[in-house]
């Protein structure tokens, strides 16, 4: 059977649950900072490590963060909110518990709309609470021993988990997309990946088509990518069908997803699943939060991606499609504005920030926040084409030295030579030089063979270097062959 | 001089202010004194600097605060920079602090002497002071008579004159009880008056830091003093702190309430006895009395040891023997070192409540045991606020008992239930005080009285009155 026909008969079911960093500046429960990459254990106080009689205090922003995610996702934020122990002994847990939340959490159940091959749907959100960090357990740099970091114990999370409404990795990463957008768009998290900012487990099972009791779920810890999302669920989604098409049972686990390996191991069963022994903090008092406070947060929310693709449509007459890239990201987003508002011609500047630029960004393998070429000197060369100074072909050169050279638009220009010639005389000379220097295929011309054009065309241009106005040379050209 | 040491604070303070003593005097006295009465195990360790801070604190030249000079100690369960905290425990037996507890630090900023940290249970678990790692504490009135516990080292220092007041913490009644066996004045006070930064934590949710020491009165400058807001402590309650030595020398009028019921089923008779008598005094002295209900608060007891063992199980997680505190040897693995570390570093009675606090947060059992145990206690909570719409304070004994011979006690359950009294107050997180109320068999008694939501002024006043007419204190 062909993997496709196995996948027919089969309907997938996922839920992601998201941890998201919070970009605070300092821990959820301690003043330590939060700096990614610094010195091991080098921001770890007293809190952090859990010492005898230390005492967590909550840290504001935290709070505000998860309302203002709350409030763009529509969802019910809780007037009260209550933290409560997640018992478990591990390393880098210093405490023997997390602080976390069960019972009513910050943020209740809301939604959010993704588009996956280009049908629109909605994906529940169940809840989204807050909770400390870890530390990290590093167990390869010592021959015998392993080594505890508790730099990123007691950062803040915001726990998402979303309904069982997602029938397809593709869905999940369009879906888990959608949320990294909504959490950089917000400001409250940097959605960096690689360093662990957005991590997500994925809850699969499946079902035959057309039932609707959900099958034994899986639960796959830990990943970190969106590619590999994808290919952790198609991985498990196979391994599911494969285990039911042989008429055996789903195993109700816990399973590590190997990006080196591409599978999924697992790493314990239901039987041996931890009983976390949830009970309210009692070092932290109920958290209460007013009406008010959440009127005030959810009226200065900044624009979130949807309204800015409406309003990047009406007020700089983009297409839909082009304004979507554009709103991909906040980096994007945000640079295409800047360049937007110091230009004439706007469309323009989203074809070149959607074709050339984004090409360079890619060849170099980099986000638009780090870019070499900043937007000011964007705006110089789009106001040089808009002005005629440069040809595209020039402009795209320009482009080019700009990423590797630490140089002006203006300096390049004149160092490359890449001056548009638009003064009719000045390309007249020219076009009558070529035509003196070509009688044969002049001849040819006359007769009817019109595709020479071209090829008189690519003389003034060879013999300009390329920077004679085409539309310029094209008005003259056709004026001196008619003659 | 020789008998400063058994002198009230009050009256050391008015010395100290007209300089008749010295702060060095005052501290190798009662150094001089615990050295001497080092049998009854009363201190866990002891401050090698506290001569050389009495010195300095002779040199200033201006009183910047009324206890200045006065030597005091800690409860092993605080905090204190630079100073081992053992909390009594085999697993802390080498834990030095890197800072210091809020209370700690507020009697450091007043100019006190710590002499030293006193002994107390293991993880201020026990009534009789016998779980602690470092031996049990001898009550001074009698040597084979148990202290109380948990704050015993801190109740029999005070009482055998080894220091002016102490600190001690009160989770189920362990200010309360052993200042009643000691026969001294012992307050616990409002659940959040006294910040718990820096305090071992047993039970969170009922922990409160508070003081012992000669009477009402020196207990009421020494509290004022501990007491207030904490940024650092969540718990900890924004109101201000009221005056609480006026609050206690000034005229109130009082209408004592007098739960019936509970009196009428106190066992032993000589405490049965002793309490009417005392409510007797105060009836002819002009207080007014009210017999009250206070219902539910027989499931005080089984309430309590449900929700502190909870806590505590999650509490005592932290001792794992991987960042600090006290680690097996040669540990196979990490699940050999999780369970060698805790097996061999806890005692028994602390191990037995971690037990009873895991299995009562356990999947399935949750419902039955830790919810059902925090609706009684708010119900025990309701029947307080019910009653204080009638009555300014509330008397109860202190014990079912006066002070038991050392390892008298074997049965757990039996041992649990000298907490009987004590413990509604803290599961109502409210103030309460034991002062000495007379004897049995040679041995003290102690008189409680508990008072509504941060007036720790009431029961300091009343309790004062009392003492106004008793000696029992001095």
């Amino acid at each position: 059977m062909s993997e496709k026909d196995e996948y027919k008969n089969w309907e997938s079911v996922i839920g992601l649950e998201i941890h998201v960093q919070l970009s605070t500046k300092s821990k959820i429960f301690s003043n330590s900072p939060t700096k990614f990459g610094i010195e091991q254990n080098s921001q770890a106080s007293i809190i952090d490590l859990g010492l005898p009689g230390v005492l967590p205090v909550l840290n504001k922003k935290a709070i505000e963060m998860a309302v203002k995610f709350g409030c763009s996702i529509n969802a019910e934020i809780a007037n009260t909110a209550i933290f409560a122990r997640k018992n478990y002994f591990y390393p880098d847990l210093p405490k023997g518990y997390q602080i976390s939340q069960l019972d009513d959490p910050i943020v209740g159940q809301g939604s959010v709309e993704i588009e996956c091959d280009e049908e629109k749907k909605l994906i529940g959100i169940t809840r989204a609470h807050l909770e400390e960090d870890a530390g990290k357990s590093i167990h390869d740099k010592y021959d015998s021993s392993s080594a505890i970091d508790l730099n990123r114990a007691g950062t803040p999370l915001l726990e998402i988990v979303s309904e069982p409404d997602l029938r397809s990795a593709k869905e999940a990463v369009a879906y888990l997309k959608k949320i990294h957008s909504i959490v950089t768009f917000l400001d409250i998290s940097d959605g960096n990946m690689s360093q662990g900012s957005m991590r997500c487990d994925a809850n699969v099972s499946i079902r035959k088509k057309g039932e609707t009791e959900y099958g034994f779920r899986t639960e796959i810890k830990n990943i970190n990518s969106f590619k590999f999302v994808e290919k952790a669920i198609n991985f498990e989604i196979s391994r599911q069908i494969k285990i039911k098409e042989t008429n055996n049972e789903i195993e109700q686990e816990t399973r590590l997803y190997d990006s080196q390996k591409n599978e999924t191991r697992s790493m314990r069963s239901k039987e041996h699943a931890n009983d976390y022994r949830y009970f309210p903090e009692p070092d932290l008092i109920p958290l209460q939060i007013s009406n008010e406070y959440i009127e005030n947060i959810r009226k200065s929310l900044p624009e979130l991606p949807e309204q800015k693709i409406s309003r990047f449509c009406s007020e700089y007459g983009l297409s839909i499609y082009e304004s979507e890239i554009l709103n991909s990201s906040k980096g994007m987003s945000n640079f295409f504005e800047k360049v937007a508002i110091s230009v004439k011609d706007v469309k323009t500047a989203a074809k070149w920030i959607l074709g050339d630029f984004s090409a360079i960004l890619n060849k170099n393998n980099c986000l638009v926040e780090d870019s070499l070429i900043s937007s000011s000197d964007l705006i110089d060369l789009l106001n040089c084409l808009n002005e005629n100074k440069i040809s595209d072909p020039a402009a795209k050169k320009v482009l080019e030295i700009l990423w590797n050279e630490d140089l002006k638009v203006k300096e390049i220009i004149e160092k490359e030579n890449l001056k548009q010639i638009s003064n009719e005389d000045d390309i007249s000379r020219i076009i009558s030089e070529v035509i003196s220097k070509n009688p044969k295929q002049l001849e040819q011309f006359k007769k009817g063979k019109e595709k020479l054009f071209g090829f008189f065309v690519g003389q003034v241009m060879k013999t300009t270097q390329g920077s004679a106005d085409p539309k310029v040379v094209n008005k003259i050209l056709k004026e001196k062959l008619s003659q | 001089m020789n008998d400063i040491v058994s002198l009230s604070l009050e009256d050391q303070i008015r010395l100290l202010e007209k300089k008749k003593i010295s702060s060095y005097e005052l501290t190798s006295s009662y150094l001089k004194n615990i050295e001497e009465k080092k049998d009854l195990n009363c201190f866990i360790s002891i401050n090698e600097n506290a001569l050389e801070q009495a010195e300095i604190i002779d040199d200033l030249k201006d009183r910047k605060s009324l206890i200045q000079g006065i030597p005091i100690a800690h409860k092993d369960i605080f905090c204190v920079k630079g100073q081992k905290t053992t909390c009594g425990s085999k697993m802390l037996k080498n834990f030095t602090s890197p800072y210091s507890s809020t209370v700690v630090e507020k009697l450091e900023k007043s100019q006190t002497i710590m002499l030293g940290k006193t002994n107390m249970d293991e993880f201020a678990m026990g009534s009789s002071n016998e779980t602690s790692f470092f031996g049990k504490v001898k009550n001074p009135i009698n040597s084979l008579k148990s202290p109380g516990g948990s704050s015993g080292g801190s109740a029999a220092a005070v009482k055998a004159n080894m220091c002016a007041f102490a600190t001690g913490t009160d989770t189920g009644g362990s200010i309360r009880q052993p200042a009643s066996f000691c026969g001294i004045t012992g307050i616990k006070p409002t659940y959040g008056r006294v910040s718990r930064w820096g305090m071992i934590a047993f039970a969170s949710s009922l922990d409160q830091a508070g003081i012992f020491a000669k009477s009402a009165l020196d207990s009421a400058i020494a509290l004022e003093i501990i007491s207030g807001f904490d940024e650092k402590d969540s718990t900890s309650i924004n109101k201000e702190v009221p005056n609480l030595k006026n609050e206690t020398i000034s005229k109130m009028e009082h209408l004592i309430g007098v739960p019936k019921k509970i009196i009428e089923n106190i066992e032993d008779e000589n405490v049965k006895k002793n309490f009417l008598e005392n409510i007797n005094l105060l009836e002819k002295n002009g207080f007014k009395t009210k017999d009250i209900d206070l219902p539910f608060l027989e499931y005080s007891l089984p309430s309590y040891y449900v929700i502190a063992p909870a806590e505590c199980s999650a509490n005592l997680s932290r001792y794992d023997g991987i960042k600090f505190g006290y680690r097996c040897e040669n540990p196979k693995d990490l699940e050999d070192l999780y369970v060698r570390t805790r097996s061999e570093g806890f005692g028994e009675e602390v191990k037995k409540r971690i037990l009873i606090g895991t299995y009562c947060l356990s999947a399935g059992y949750f419902d039955a045991y830790y919810i059902k145990a925090q609706k009684i206690r708010a119900m025990i909570t309701e029947s307080f606020k019910n009653a204080f719409k009638n009555v300014s304070v509330i008397a109860m004994p202190t014990c079912s008992n006066e002070a038991f011979d050392l390892d008298s006690i074997q049965d757990p359950v039996k041992m649990y239930e000298q907490d009987i009294y004590t413990i509604p107050a803290n599961l109502a997180g409210l103030p309460a005080i034991s002062i000495p109320s007379g004897y049995k068999k040679e041995m003290p008694l102690g008189l409680q009285f508990i008072g509504n939501h941060l007036e720790e002024g009431k029961i300091l006043n009343i309790s004062h009155e009392f003492q106004k007419l008793t000696d029992y204190h001095v």
